[in-house]
C-alpha cells in the first residue's frame, strides 16, 4: 500500500534544528499490523505523520497506492486523510467540548461510507458511554473513543502514535485488543508506534527505528494475542 | 440508527466553546453592541427624520426660494411669476409683533403671517392640527403655532394680546397649526427655541394688510421652481426685480433658517451614525483579534486533530470565523434592541425641538441590516488574521507543543536598572515587552474608551463655554430692545426714563449684502459704540475684541465664506433706505462662535447711511428689583418690536441644555465604561489563561495570592496607566475633527478642554479597569494549583 523511499525530515524547534528522519525506506501491505519500535526521538512519529499526510518530508518520496504524497498539495493531503487514513494519538486529541458520540460524528459527517458512531463505539466496547464528555471518561476509554473515531470512516489504514503511551497496563491492553479487533474484523492495515518492545509481539512485522534510521525489520512467526501482551 | 442531528458536530463544538468563554465573548459582544446601538440610534433617527421632512415639505409645498422686502404692489406678482424657472410665486404679508401673553410676565415675540381668504396658500401651506380656519371678515381670528399653544396650554378659544402697528389688539385663537417653514423656530435674536416666548400666527390677508397699510401689496414672496431651473439665476432675477421695493435679498431653501437647521441636524446624524460606531467596532475588532489569537493558541491540539481527521483549512477557518460572527451577531442583536430604545428616546427629544404634524420613530429593515452587516464585517476583519494564522499551521506541527516563547531582558533592565527590579516585576515587564502588538492593542483599546468619553465631555465643556461667553462676557445688558423702525437717538432718553433702567446703550443694525468677488452673503451690519460696555464683541474663548478705528470687523466664519482677510475690501450693498453701495475695508476679524457677523463703529455706519443718529435697538442695564415693572411697561410700547431678557434666555438655554447634557453624560459613561471594561477584562482573562501555569508554579514555590495577583494586575495597571494620556490625546484629536465638522455658517463650537474633563475621563476609565481587574482577581484566587500543573500545555 505504502512505498516510502529515502525519507528525510528536518524541522526547526525553537532555536534548535531537529533531524527527525535521515533517509528512511518503508513499506506497508494491505491488512498487516506493523509495529514501529524505537526510543523517543528516533523519528517514529515523524514517519507516521508523513505516511498520514500530516507532514511532508524534506527529501524522498512516499506513494500510497496511486497517490504521490510528496507532491500532493494541502488540499490533496486533506482529501487523502479524509478518505483513507485513521489516526490515533498518544494524548487522544479528543475535542473536549464534544461527547464520545459527537467526537465520532466529526468523522462520520465528512466521510463517504462511514459506519454509525454507535457501531464504531460498540466495536471498541463503549456502547454504554455514548454521551459522556472526554473529561468524564478514563484515559483508556478516551483512547478507545479515539480509535472508534479513527475507524468509523472505515479507513484503509490506521496510524496509531503511542496509543498506550499514556495508559497503565490494564487499560493499555484493552486498547490494544480494540486495535487488534479492528485489524482482524475490518482488515484495516495498521501501524502502531511504540517504544514498548512488548507490544511488538502482537505485530505481523516489526520495524525498528533509531536516530532517524531503520535499524532492523523482523517478521513475527507467531503473533501473540493482544490480551496476552504484558510489560 | 443515529437520529439525524440538527447541528453538525463541529457546530456543537462551536456553541460549547463559545459557552466556555462566554464572559469574554459577552464583553466583546457588548463593545460591539455599543457601536451597533449608536449606529441604529443615529441612522434610524436620520431615516425617520428624513422621511418625515421630505413628506412634510412635499405635502405642504415648502417653497424653494424666499424673499422679504419692504413693500411691493400686488401687480408685480405677474412679473415675478414670469421669471424663467419660476413655477409658482406666492405673495403674502408678514409682520413681527410684541405679544402680551396671559400668565407670562415678560413680553413675547410673535410673527404674523397672512393666509389668503377662502383658499389655501399656494406655497408653505399651513397644517391645521385642531380647530378651524379664521372666518372671512373676522380680523381678530388667527391660527396659532402649535409649539406656542402647547407651551401655554392654549386651546382654540384662547386669546393673546398683540401690539399691531402701534395698537394693542386681541387675537382670538380659532385653530392650532403648523407650517413646514417653522419646523424649527427660535425667538428673534436668540440661540435656541423658547416656545413660551415665540409664536407664529396666521391671519387672514385682508385683516393683516389693513393693519399694516399693505392693502394691494405684499412684503414677502415664496417661489417654487421648475425642475430644470437654475436657482442662482432665479435668485438674481428676483433680487433685480425687487430691489426698488426694498428687497432684502432672496434666499434659497438651503439657507432658510428652519430648513437649514434640519438639514444640518440630518447631516450630523449621518456623520455621527458612521463615525461613532466605527470607533466602537474598531475597538471590538481589536479586542476580538487578541482574544481569538489566544483562544486559538489553546485550540492548537484540537486544530491538529481535526486536520488529521480530514477537515480542510477552509472548513476550519470557517468554523473559527463563525466564533467571531456569533459574537458579532449577539452584539448586533443587543445593539439593535438598545439602539431601537435609544432611538425612540431621541425622537422624543426631536419632537420637543422640531414641530411636525407627525414625527414617528421608524426602525427600518435597511438600518437593521446595515447594523448587522457592519458588525459582522468588523468581527470578520478582527478575526481574520488570527484564524488564518491558526489554521495554516501544518497539522504535525500543531501536534507538538508550542516552542517556549522568546523572552529577553526588558528595556529597564537593559538600561541597567535590573538590580532594582524584583523577579516578579521583571516577569511583568518582559511579558509586556514580548508582545508589543498585543500590549499596544490593549493600550489603544482602553485609550479609545477614554477618547470616546473625552469627546463627550469636551462637548459639554464647549456648550458651557459658549453659554458663559455669550451671557457673561458678551451680553452684559439685562434687556435687549429692538424697534419696529429705526428711530431717532432721542429714544435713548425715553428709555432711560423707563422703570429700573440704569444705563442705556444704543445699537444700529442695517440689512446689507456683502460681496467679495462672486461670493456674497446677506446679513446685518451691527453698528456699535467705539468702546461698547454692554453688548461687546468677543471671540469664541471669551476675550473682548476692540472695535477697529475704521473699517469692518467681521466674524472669521464670514471672512472664510467671503474668502477675505484684513486689508481686503468688500462691497457693501445696503438693503434699506436709499440703498447706497460702497466699498469698505475689512479692518479686523473676530474668531467668534456665533454666525455671520459684521460690525462697524456706529458713527461710520451713520455716515455710510447718510443718516443722523438713528438707532434700531437699545441695550438696557436694569435694576433687578424693578425688572417686572419694566417688563410690564415694555409690552405696551408700540415702537418696540421685540424684547429679549438676558436672564430668561440664559435660563431657558441652561434648562434645555441640562436635559440633553445629562442624557449625553449618561450614554457616554455607560458606553466608554463598556469599552474600557471589555478591553481590560479580555486582556486580563488572556493573561490569566496564558500564565495560569506560571502563576500556579509561583504559588507552589510559596508566593502569596497577593503577590501573584500583583503580577497579573500590575500588567493591567501599567497598560491602563499608559492608555490614559493617550486616550486624552486621541480624544482631543477626535474632538478637533468633530468640532470642525460641526462648524457651519450659523455657529461653531469652541474647542475647550477643562481639567475636570481629563480628570473625569481618567476616573471613569480607571474605575472600569479596576472593576474588571477585581473580577479576574476572583478567578485567580480560585486557581486550582494541582489541576493547572498536571494538565498538558
Amino acid at each position: 500500500m505504502f512505498t516510502a523511499r529515502g525519507l528525510t525530515k528536518v524541522y526547526p524547534m525553537g532555536d534548535v534544528v531537529v533531524h527527525a528522519l535521515r533517509g528512511v525506506d518503508f513499506d506497508l501491505f494491505p491488512g498487516e499490523l506493523v509495529v514501529l519500535l524505537g526510543p523517543s526521538g528516533s523519528g517514529k512519529s515523524t514517519l507516521l505523520n508523513v505516511l498520514g499526510g500530516l507532514d511532508v518530508p524534506t527529501e524522498g518520496h512516499v506513494v500510497y497506492r496511486d497517490h504521490n504524497l510528496t507532491e500532493a498539495g494541502e488540499a490533496a493531503l486533506t482529501e487523502y486523510r479524509r478518505d483513507h487514513v485513521g489516526f490515533v494519538f498518544q494524548f487522544y486529541n479528543l475535542i473536549p467540548s464534544l461527547t464520545a458520540r459527537e467526537n465520532v460524528s466529526l468523522v462520520t459527517e465528512i466521510s463517504t461510507d462511514p459506519m454509525t458512531p454507535e457501531a464504531a463505539l460498540e466495536l471498541v466496547g463503549l456502547s454504554g458511554r455514548l454521551d459522556h464528555f472526554p473529561a468524564q471518561l478514563s484515559g483508556g476509554e478516551q483512547q478507545r473513543v479515539a480509535i472508534a473515531r479513527a475507524i468509523a470512516k472505515q479507513p484503509d489504514v490506521l496510524l496509531c502514535d503511542e496509543p498506550t503511551g499514556a495508559l497503565d497496563i490494564t487499560t493499555g491492553v484493552v486498547v490494544l485488543e480494540a486495535l487488534a479487533k479492528v485489524n482482524q474484523e475490518l482488515g484495516t492495515a495498521t501501524v502502531v508506534i511504540t517504544h514498548n518492545a512488548a507490544i511488538a509481539a502482537m505485530a505481523d512485522r516489526v520495524v525498528r527505528l533509531a536516530d532517524g534510521h531503520v535499524s532492523g525489520v523482523e517478521r513475527n512467526r507467531t503473533k501473540v494475542a493482544a490480551r496476552d501482551v504484558t510489560w | 440508527m443515529v437520529s439525524r442531528l440538527p447541528l453538525s458536530a463541529l457546530d456543537r463544538k462551536l456553541l460549547r466553546d463559545l459557552w466556555g468563554m462566554r464572559s469574554q465573548a459577552l464583553a466583546i459582544a457588548l463593545v460591539m453592541a455599543a457601536g451597533v446601538s449608536m449606529y441604529v440610534t443615529y441612522l434610524s433617527n436620520f431615516d425617520s427624520l428624513r422621511r418625515t421632512v421630505d413628506t412634510y415639505y412635499e405635502q405642504q409645498r415648502l417653497a424653494d426660494v424666499f424673499v422679504t422686502l419692504k413693500r411691493a404692489p400686488e401687480r408685480l406678482t405677474d412679473r415675478l411669476r414670469n421669471i424663467p424657472g419660476v413655477e409658482v410665486a406666492d405673495t403674502r404679508v408678514v409682520a413681527s409683533v410684541t405679544l402680551d401673553v396671559p400668565g407670562l410676565n415678560e413680553p413675547a415675540a410673535g410673527l404674523l403671517v397672512s393666509v389668503p381668504s377662502g383658499t389655501r396658500p399656494l406655497l408653505n401651506d399651513v397644517f391645521l392640527r385642531q380647530g378651524r380656519w379664521p372666518d372671512a371678515g373676522r380680523p381678530d381670528e388667527v391660527l396659532a403655532s402649535e409649539a406656542f399653544c402647547t407651551a401655554h396650554g392654549f386651546e382654540p378659544g384662547a386669546s393673546v394680546a398683540a401690539i399691531i402697528n402701534g395698537r394693542r389688539r386681541n387675537l382670538r385663537i380659532v385653530g392650532i397649526a403648523l407650517a413646514p417653514e417653522f419646523v424649527y423656530s427660535i425667538p428673534p435674536g436668540e440661540m435656541i427655541p423658547d416656545d413660551r416666548r415665540f409664536g407664529v400666527f396666521w391671519m387672514e390677508r385682508r385683516a393683516l394688510a389693513a393693519a399694516y397699510n399693505m392693502e394691494g401689496g405684499f412684503n414677502q414672496v415664496a417661489f417654487s421652481l421648475t425642475p430644470a431651473a437654475q436657482e442662482a439665476e432665479v435668485i438674481a432675477s428676483v433680487d433685480r426685480l425687487l430691489e426698488p421695493y426694498g428687497g432684502l435679498g432672496a434666499i434659497p431653501r438651503a439657507r432658510q433658517f428652519s430648513a437649514w437647521t434640519l438639514e444640518n441636524e440630518l447631516t450630523q446624524l449621518q456623520t455621527f451614525g458612521f463615525l461613532v460606531p466605527l470607533i466602537f467596532l474598531a475597538v471590538a475588532a481589536f479586542v476580538l483579534n487578541v482574544a481569538m489569537v489566544r483562544a486559538l493558541a489553546l485550540q492548537r491540539p484540537q486544530i491538529a486533530a481535526l486536520k488529521a481527521l480530514g477537515y480542510s483549512n477552509r472548513q476550519l477557518a470557517w468554523h473559527y470565523l463563525k466564533w467571531a460572527l456569533a459574537i458579532a451577531l449577539t452584539g448586533a442583536a443587543v445593539g439593535v434592541a438598545a439602539g431601537g430604545w435609544l432611538g425612540t428616546a431621541m425622537i422624543e427629544l426631536y419632537n420637543q425641538y422640531f414641530r411636525f404634524p407627525e414625527l414617528e420613530y421608524r426602525l427600518s429593515a435597511d438600518v437593521v441590516i446595515g447594523a448587522v452587516a457592519f458588525s459582522l464585517v468588523a468581527a470578520a476583519l478582527g478575526a481574520r488574521s488570527a484564524v488564518s494564522r491558526a489554521v495554516q499551521v501544518p497539522p504535525a506541527e500543531a501536534m507538538r507543543p508550542e516552542a517556549p516563547a522568546h523572552y529577553r531582558q526588558s528595556l529597564l533592565e537593559r538600561a541597567g536598572l535590573s538590580r532594582y527590579l524584583r523577579p516578579t516585576t521583571r516577569m511583568l515587564l518582559r511579558t509586556l515587552e514580548r508582545q508589543p502588538i498585543r500590549t499596544g492593542a490593549s493600550v489603544l483599546g482602553i485609550a479609545l474608551a477614554g477618547a470616546v468619553l473625552f469627546v463627550g465631555f469636551v462637548f459639554i465643556d464647549a456648550i458651557t463655554e459658549l453659554v458663559d461667553s455669550e451671557f457673561q462676557v458678551r451680553m452684559r445688558q439685562d434687556v435687549t430692545v429692538s424697534f419696529v423702525e429705526p428711530r431717532s437717538a432721542r429714544v435713548l432718553y425715553d428709555m432711560e426714563r423707563l422703570p429700573g433702567v440704569v444705563y442705556v446703550e444704543t445699537q444700529r443694525t442695517v440689512p446689507v449684502r456683502l460681496r467679495a468677488g462672486h461670493r456674497e452673503r446677506t446679513l446685518a451690519i451691527t453698528g456699535l459704540p467705539r468702546t461698547p460696555t454692554l453688548n461687546r464683541v468677543i471671540d469664541q474663548y471669551g476675550h473682548e475684541t476692540l472695535m477697529p478705528a475704521t473699517g469692518l470687523l467681521l466674524s472669521s466664519i464670514l471672512a472664510e465664506v467671503l474668502r477675505v482677510a484684513p486689508g481686503d475690501d468688500v462691497t457693501v450693498e445696503v438693503l434699506e433706505g436709499a440703498r447706497p453701495v460702497v466699498r469698505l475695508p475689512v479692518a479686523a476679524l473676530v474668531d467668534d462662535a456665533m454666525g455671520l457677523q459684521a460690525y462697524l463703529a456706529s458713527d461710520e455706519l451713520h455716515r455710510l447711511m447718510r443718516e443722523g443718529n438713528l438707532v434700531s435697538g437699545a441695550y438696557l442695564q436694569v435694576d433687578e428689583a424693578r425688572m417686572s415693572d419694566l417688563e410690564a411697561r415694555l409690552k405696551l410700547i408700540p415702537a418696540v418690536a421685540g424684547v429679549a431678557l438676558t436672564e430668561t434666555m440664559r435660563q431657558s438655554f441652561r434648562e434645555t441644555m441640562a436635559e440633553n447634557i445629562n442624557i449625553q453624560i449618561f450614554i457616554n459613561v455607560i458606553f466608554a465604561g463598556i469599552i474600557a471594561f471589555g478591553v481590560v477584562y479580555n486582556a486580563a482573562r488572556i493573561s490569566l489563561s496564558e500564565r495560569s501555569r506560571e502563576l500556579a508554579s509561583l504559588r507552589v514555590l510559596g508566593f502569596t495570592r497577593q503577590e501573584i495577583s500583583l503580577i497579573l494586575l500590575g500588567e493591567l495597571g501599567i497598560v491602563t496607566a499608559v492608555s490614559l494620556p493617550l486616550g486624552s490625546l486621541i480624544g482631543y484629536g477626535l474632538s478637533w475633527l468633530i468640532v470642525g465638522s460641526f462648524a457651519s455658517e450659523v455657529y461653531r463650537i469652541p474647542l475647550v478642554v477643562r481639567a475636570s474633563t481629563i480628570a473625569w475621563t481618567w476616573i471613569v476609565v480607571a474605575t472600569a479597569a479596576v472593576l474588571s481587574g477585581l473580577v479576574v482577581r476572583r478567578r485567580l484566587d480560585q486557581l486550582d494549583l494541582v489541576a493547572v500543573l498536571k494538565s498538558r500545555e
